[in-house]
Formats: C-alpha cells, structure tokens, sequence
C-alpha cells in the first residue's frame, strides 16, 4: 500500500501541518520529517508526510529525460 | 497535479516505449516489480502492452496484504470477538477471505470494525472511546510502518490506555533474496519507490553486488515506470549489473532516516512468513518488549480457528512470479472482485484483482 500523494505545507504547528493540493486540504503528521518547512512538497501516506520532494532534482532529471527523448 | 501530471504526458510516455522497444530489440528478458502500487500502476496505465512481448513484466509479492497469511486475518476476526474491542484497519483487509470469515462478514454481523486512513485516525477513536480497547492492524512494508510505529510512539507519550496494534509488518529486502535464489530467473528488479524513500537506495548494495543484477527504484506514474524500465532495458543489453534511482525526487541514498530511526526504536526484526515465498528469516517486524504493553499479540488471549487455505487458489505462486492470474483455474470464474476466493483478487494491490480490472 505506497499511494502517497505529493501535497504541499501551508502551516505547521508541532508535529501536525496543514497540507494542500488541487484546493484539498488535510491535517496531517509530520513527525517522521526532519525540519518541515512552508511550501514544502512532501509525499503524504496514511496521514504522514513520510518525505519532502526534491524540486530540483525532479526538474533536472525531467531536463535530462526531454534532453535524451528528443535527440 | 504537481509532480503527477507532469509524470502522465502520453508523448513522453510513447516516445520512453519507442526508445525501450529500440534498445531491447528482440532479446528476450524478464522484470519482476515487487510493489502493489507499481502492480496496479503498472496494469491501469497498460505499460504491458507498451513494452514489445520479448519484455516480461512480472507482479511479485508486493501487495503486503497478499503476503499476509490467513492465519492472521484469522487472529484479527478473533479478537473483534471479544467484547469492547474496536478493530480499526485500512480498508483492502475488509475483504481479504480469512480461513472462515472476513472482517466485512463480521461487521455485517455486528461487531465493531472501522475502516481508517491513518493510525492517527485509530488514535483518535481510542481517544474518544477510554471505555473501548482499539486494535489497529498494522499490516504493510517500509511505507507503513514508520507511521504505525509512530502512532505507538504517541500512545506511549500520551498514556494511552486502550490502544495496540497486532503486527504483521514486513520488509522488502529480505523478500528480495528470496526471489532472487529462487525458481523465477529475472534479469532486473523494478523497486518500490515509497519504500526506497524510506529505507534509501543504499539499502540493496549489498544484494545487488551479491546477485549481479540490475535494478531501477521507479515511481508511480507511467512515466516514472518507463523511464526505470528503459534503465533496466540498458543494463541488460549492456551487459552490466548496478542500480539505478529512477525516482529521484522522492529517494535518496540515505532515506528518511528520522522514519527508520522511529521505526527501529519501536520494532525489532523477526522471522516471518509470507504467502508465497514461505517462511523468510529476519524479514518481519514485532514490537519491542519496551512497547509490548502497545502489542495486540501479547494484551490479549484468544483462540485463533485453525488456518484452512482456499483449494485450487494458486495465489502463492502468483506472488512468487511462477504464475499469471490466468494460469489458476479459479480466475474469472470462481474467483472474482466481487466473490474473491484469495487476497489476491480483492486487494486493492493485489496481481489478480489488477489482471481484472486492466486485462493485464
């Protein structure tokens, strides 16, 4: 069971955060994170963030990826 | 959808499944996906029939409510006999035949059983309910189980009387090995990318320098799984062995180590046996003795019935890699979403209920 969905942090207070995507918001744990942040994008699973989404990692590779398909 | 939809663009997605097609050619080679996401992943977005027949996309024993043995719905079913008690479970058990019953059967007969999204959900039910003993089932790999051992974790901190969870989580890599010195000779291992975000890519060295094969830890959306795929096809064609991190946005080498930290303070490793595979040392997860007030198991006594397998399921060897849905004669017919006989078909992530729904 690994459906987790990229969401991201609006605000956190403790180990709860409130996260958002596509105008759904849920409460959420982020207690299995190391220092959450605001706009975070994190993977959420079964009410935990259980990592953050590397943005830059994912735009190089899809940099990369493009590069590669269309050569 | 962020880092979703991006990841569904049909032209990238035909042009990954021409370059695959070009690299492989007609060399024929088999893949084994060992994930009940990338399972049904996999037959939703019809990457099957993408790949040219040589490329064999095999499901493994991904789906952790598959690999669960009747024997534990079993001891489930038995303890929402007992009075007071409020089973809370995700919601793929519910239907998952035990050897006489199911969690849905018993719920139609009136006993308190609630379908939950998180453990912080079952949590909060044991909150509300002091004079209720809630039991969650913690049943899952990697990705669950950092938040089950959270939620005892929390248990803990707050007192909580009235909350434990019978464990029959598992890990992976074990069952890996398994597969690998086992009957089905595969040529690559496509990796489940929510566990690997957990344990880290590191975790498979190890395995693979031992075994000399090649992996690629893939996403979710087609072209995340393409993209690991045309990866796997390199490899093979290239002659060479290593790993691959596909899914780079959510893995590192390392993982989450705050989650594995969480986990290792709560569980402890165990032998465990999975439909399929058999018994695999050192492959499940119980709970530590420090928490043992927190474990199901040992809070309380109850009479399980004795474990009958359903005749003809051939759900085992489906797992394994040994068997498609359709080699068992009671797919289709028989066995059915609607009337599963094994877990396979009504899990949400189970092979066969994936074979069904998609065609393959």
């Amino acid at each position: 069971m690994c459906l987790a969905i990229p969401m991201q942090i609006e605000s956190i207070d403790g180990d709860l955060a409130i996260v958002n995507v596509a105008e759904t918001r849920r409460e959420i744990s982020v207690a299995l994170l190391e220092s959450p942040n605001i706009g975070d994008y994190v993977l959420v699973h079964a009410g935990f963030a259980i990592k953050k989404i590397n943005e830059q990692e994912a735009l190089e590779t899809a940099a990369l990826l493009n590069e590669m398909l269309t050569k | 959808m962020k880092f979703v939809s991006e990841y569904r663009n049909p032209e990238k997605a035909k042009l990954l499944a021409e370059k695959i097609s070009h690299i492989a050619g007609d060399t024929p080679m088999t893949f084994m996906e060992v994930c009940g996401t990338h399972t049904m992943a996999i037959s939703r977005f019809g990457i099957r029939s993408m790949l040219s027949s040589s490329i064999k996309l095999l499901s493994g024993p991904g789906c952790p409510v598959c690999v669960t043995p009747n024997n534990y719905l079993d001891h489930s079913i038995a303890l929402s006999n007992l009075p007071n008690v409020i089973i809370c479970t995700f919601g793929d058990m519910m239907r998952v035949p035990g050897s006489t019953s199911s969690l849905e059967r018993k719920r139609a007969e009136g006993k308190n059983i609630c379908i939950v999204y998180s453990t912080l959900d079952a949590l909060a039910i044991a909150r509300k309910n002091p004079e209720s003993e809630i039991v969650f089932l913690g049943v899952g790999f990697e990705t669950t189980a950092p938040t089950i051992a959270a939620s005892i974790q929390m248990a803990a901190r707050e007192k909580l009387k009235n909350y434990s969870v019978l464990c029959a989580n598992k890990i992976v890599p074990p069952a890996l090995e398994a597969l690998l010195s086992g009957r089905v000779k595969l040529d690559g291992l496509l990796l489940p990318g929510h566990v690997s975000a957990i344990i880290g890519a590191n975790a498979y060295n190890s395995l693979i320098e031992k075994y000399r094969v090649s992996a690629a830890i893939a996403g979710f959306e087609p072209t995340d799984i393409l993209e690991a795929i045309l990866k796997l096809v390199t490899f093979v064609v290239d002659k060479k062995s290593g790993l691959h991190t596909s899914y780079v946005r959510a893995v590192t080498d390392t993982g989450n180590e705050k989650a594995m930290a969480v986990m290792n303070e709560v569980f402890e490793l165990c032998d465990s046996n999975w439909r399929g595979l058999g018994n695999i040392p050192l492959s499940g997860l119980s709970i530590r003795d420090g928490f043992s007030f927190y474990d199901a198991a040992k809070k309380f006594e109850v009479d399980i019935e004795p474990t009958v397998e359903p005749v003809g399921c051939k759900c085992g060897e489906i797992l394994s890699g040994i068997a498609l849905p359709v080699d068992c004669p009671l797919f289709a017919s028989k066995c059915t979403p609607e009337n599963p006989v094994g877990a396979c078909m009504v899990s949400s992530e189970g092979t066969c209920s994936a074979y069904y729904k998609y065609n393959g």
